[in-house]
């Protein structure tokens, strides 16, 4: 089953992405044979006893081209609602400039394609610093045939001391390729924000169309020593696509990190979040949701990686399961050894508003430091009678009480969200999908 | 103002005769006889497990509960046929012993909520957040609370005589006719019970009622009870003023059981 996306590789080096630099070259031959040696996961494998992939596994998705991609009409972009800032827009994983806007981007801001950043410049080396440095495609198959497969992607770099305030939109858009040829597009991301700086990023995957495609996402984000960070990730793509995605961050002595991971649409979403807290006094929000329906399916693998002391992470992943829908969520601590005073709490609460629902939830603490706060806790089951009674003995409609206290499930995360304009636009979203 | 001279001139507001309730198959309620009048305020008081909490939850219409036997008129009408919220709407109101969280929720668009539902049933106008929470203003007042408890999610977090204290912020925002507090008192630090018992009797009027279900006597020296019940094994077993509930402080409830031949 990994024999076409092998020849699929061959035929992609020897066709335009060859004028990539030759250390990217060999990082992508080492990651295909990676990905040939691995495999497609199978549920034998502890990491994906609850998911089965063999939907996209045993379906033939050939390579999107953007390039023989047809464009989408800047309205259809509109039609996102995405706020009015700065954006960068990806068709099948490739930049177009054309549908992009940098306007209001300040100085010392790169944002772009990082297929022309790797060409020249002070940014090509940035980029070569960090770019696969971070997401590790060694244990992944899934990460390693992302980074065969990488030619171009988001590229954002906040130089030291820079405040971008208003969020930076990149908007990953899938194109279909009809029922007859489904497509699989590789976007890639790479956030760098230097010491001391600011910056908020919302990352949109959404789908063109309502037809079968696959999307395999990796995005990688350091954030320096002071830099603060906001990066929203909302995932609302077709009932009908495939979502895997990897996530990694890295963190540097006293910075933030506010990670928000709304998962919306596809028929069978997979997400690995990998955080590292690299330097003391790091704090790391992770802040998850999930709302789903119909027969969908979300996965998310969370790891949070205390290598140093003094850090604090809060992670909540909230899950609301309509329908057949199945939600499944693993989050494993670890606290190294040496990473004293670790302040590390994970809660994850699951809704299940029919008995076809069905959410799996798995903490995992590894913990080899002796003077740690460590929390975790999580839930699984529907409403609960005794608020909905509470609700109605305030004169509340039993229809009204219930959808109260499903978006109270859902408000729990929003309102971890600190800036009220990217609050307010996952409000909207989610607003929409429990209507 | 003393309830005791008006008790005959106050309208019939609730009346609940020969109630027999079971919850998961086992009887608690007896057969209890209750006349509840416009202006007064009752003291339920009795023992643990002697129905008292259940006689609340009955009135509430709590689903877990069932009534086998019996009746309750309230306003004339018959309450056990309404469902929870249209109790609500009609203007009654139980303060629950354990409050229950509601995560994600703020206090404030619950209350808000809560009393455009009640509005909305009385054919009123529902009011918008601003002009609600000028209507907040004073209420919050009463029980000593600012604007903080408003934002935060209904009783998440709080400590249990913060959640009592919702309960009575609740009772002032919706003004019942009928009150039905259920051990409100217990697990308050003496403050907090002064507080609670001076906004009831500050809310007192002579068109509406208050039925106060307690184990304990402390509640009622800052309140005054126009009758004082005591509730054993099922059934009111006696009734009185005040001194009633300081001969039970005293004594305890041993010597008012009801003796078992006389079921």
């Amino acid at each position: 089953m990994t024999e076409h996306y092998v020849r699929d590789f061959q035929a992609f080096v020897s066709n335009g992405a060859a004028g990539a630099p030759a250390w990217l070259r060999e990082i992508r031959e080492g990651a295909i044979a990676r990905f040939a040696e691995l495999g497609f996961p199978t549920m034998k494998q502890e990491a994906w006893r609850f998911t089965s992939v063999a939907p996209i596994a045993e379906t033939r998705f050939t390579l999107a081209s953007a390039a023989r991609s047809p464009l989408p009409a800047a309205a259809e972009i509109e039609r996102l609602n995405l706020g009015a800032g700065p954006r960068l827009v990806f068709v099948d994983g490739r930049y177009v400039p054309g549908l992009s806007s940098l306007a209001g981007l300040p100085d010392g801001v790169y944002a772009g394609g990082l297929a022309a950043a790797l060409k020249a410049g002070p940014s090509g080396a940035l980029a070569r610093t960090h770019l696969a440095r971070h997401a590790d495609w060694r244990d992944s198959a899934f990460a390693a045939l992302n980074t065969a497969f990488l030619a171009d992607g988001a590229f954002v770099h906040v130089s030291a001391g820079c405040v971008l305030a208003q969020p930076l939109e990149v908007i990953f858009v899938a194109t279909e390729g009809g029922s007859d040829e489904p497509k699989v597009a590789h976007p890639r991301g790479l956030i760098v924000v230097e010491r001391g700086a600011q910056a908020a990023v919302v990352e949109t995957y959404a789908s063109l169309g309502d037809g079968v495609h696959w999307t395999n996402a990796v995005t990688e984000v350091v954030v320096g020593e002071g830099a603060r960070v906001e990066y929203y990730r909302v995932q609302r793509e077709g009932r009908r696509a495939y979502h895997v995605a990897t996530t990694q961050s890295r963190q540097e002595r006293d910075s933030f990190l506010g990670l928000h991971a709304v998962t919306l649409g596809g028929t069978l979403a997979r997400h690995d979040i990998t955080t590292v807290l690299d330097g003391t006094g790091a704090e790391l929000i992770l802040n998850g949701l999930y709302v789903l329906g119909g027969s969908q399916h979300a996965d998310h693998h969370t790891v949070i990686d205390h290598a140093r002391a003094h850090c604090a992470s809060h992670e909540f992943f909230n899950g609301v399961l309509a329908e057949r829908a199945h939600g499944v969520f693993n989050g494993r601590i670890i606290v190294r050894p040496g990473a004293q005073r670790t302040d590390s709490k994970q809660t994850n609460n699951n809704l299940l508003l029919s008995t076809e629902a069905r959410a799996d939830s798995q903490p995992q603490l590894e913990i080899y430091a002796d003077d740690v706060k460590c929390t975790h806790g999580s839930t699984v089951g529907p409403l609960d009678p005794t608020a909905l009674y509470y609700l109605q003995s305030r004169g509340l409609s039993p229809e009204t009480a219930r959808s109260l206290l499903t978006y109270g499930f859902v408000a729990e995360i929003l309102g971890r969200m600190q800036r009220a304009d990217l609050r307010e636009r996952c409000d909207r979203l989610v607003r929409a999908e429990l209507a | 103002m003393t309830g005791k001279g008006k008790r005959e001139t106050g309208n019939m507001l609730l009346q609940i005769q020969n109630l027999h309730a079971t919850v998961e198959g086992r009887e608690v309620l007896r057969g209890v006889d209750l006349v509840v009048r416009t202006g007064e305020v009752h003291a339920i008081m009795g023992p643990n497990g002697s129905g008292k909490s259940t006689l609340a939850q009955v009135l509430g219409g709590h689903p877990a509960y069932t009534v086998t036997v019996g009746s309750v008129l309230y306003e004339g009408k018959d309450l056990l046929a309404l469902k929870p919220e249209e109790r609500a709407r009609e203007g009654v109101f139980l303060a629950f012993q354990y409050p229950v969280a509601i995560r994600g929720i703020t206090n404030a668009y619950f209350l808000r909520s809560a009393v455009n539902a009640i509005r909305k049933h009385r054919g009123e106008e529902e009011l918008g957040p601003v002009e609600f929470m000028d209507a907040l203003e004073e209420k919050l007042k009463l029980i000593g609370w600012d604007d903080s408890y408003l934002n935060r999610p209904v009783n998440d977090g709080f400590s249990g005589g913060e959640k009592k204290r919702n309960e009575i912020l609740q009772l002032a925002v919706l003004e019942p006719k009928l009150a039905i507090l259920d051990e409100t008192d217990s697990g308050l630090d003496i403050d907090a019970l002064k507080t609670v018992a001076q906004t009831v009797e500050k809310l007192r009027r002579p068109d509406n009622a208050t039925v106060l279900v307690t184990h304990y006597y402390r509640i009622l020296t800052h309140i005054q009870p126009d009758v004082v019940h005591v509730l054993s094994a099922g059934r009111i077993v006696k009734s009185g003023g005040k001194e009633l509930a300081l001969e039970l402080e005293e004594r305890g409830y041993d010597w008012i059981r009801e003796p078992a031949t006389v079921a």
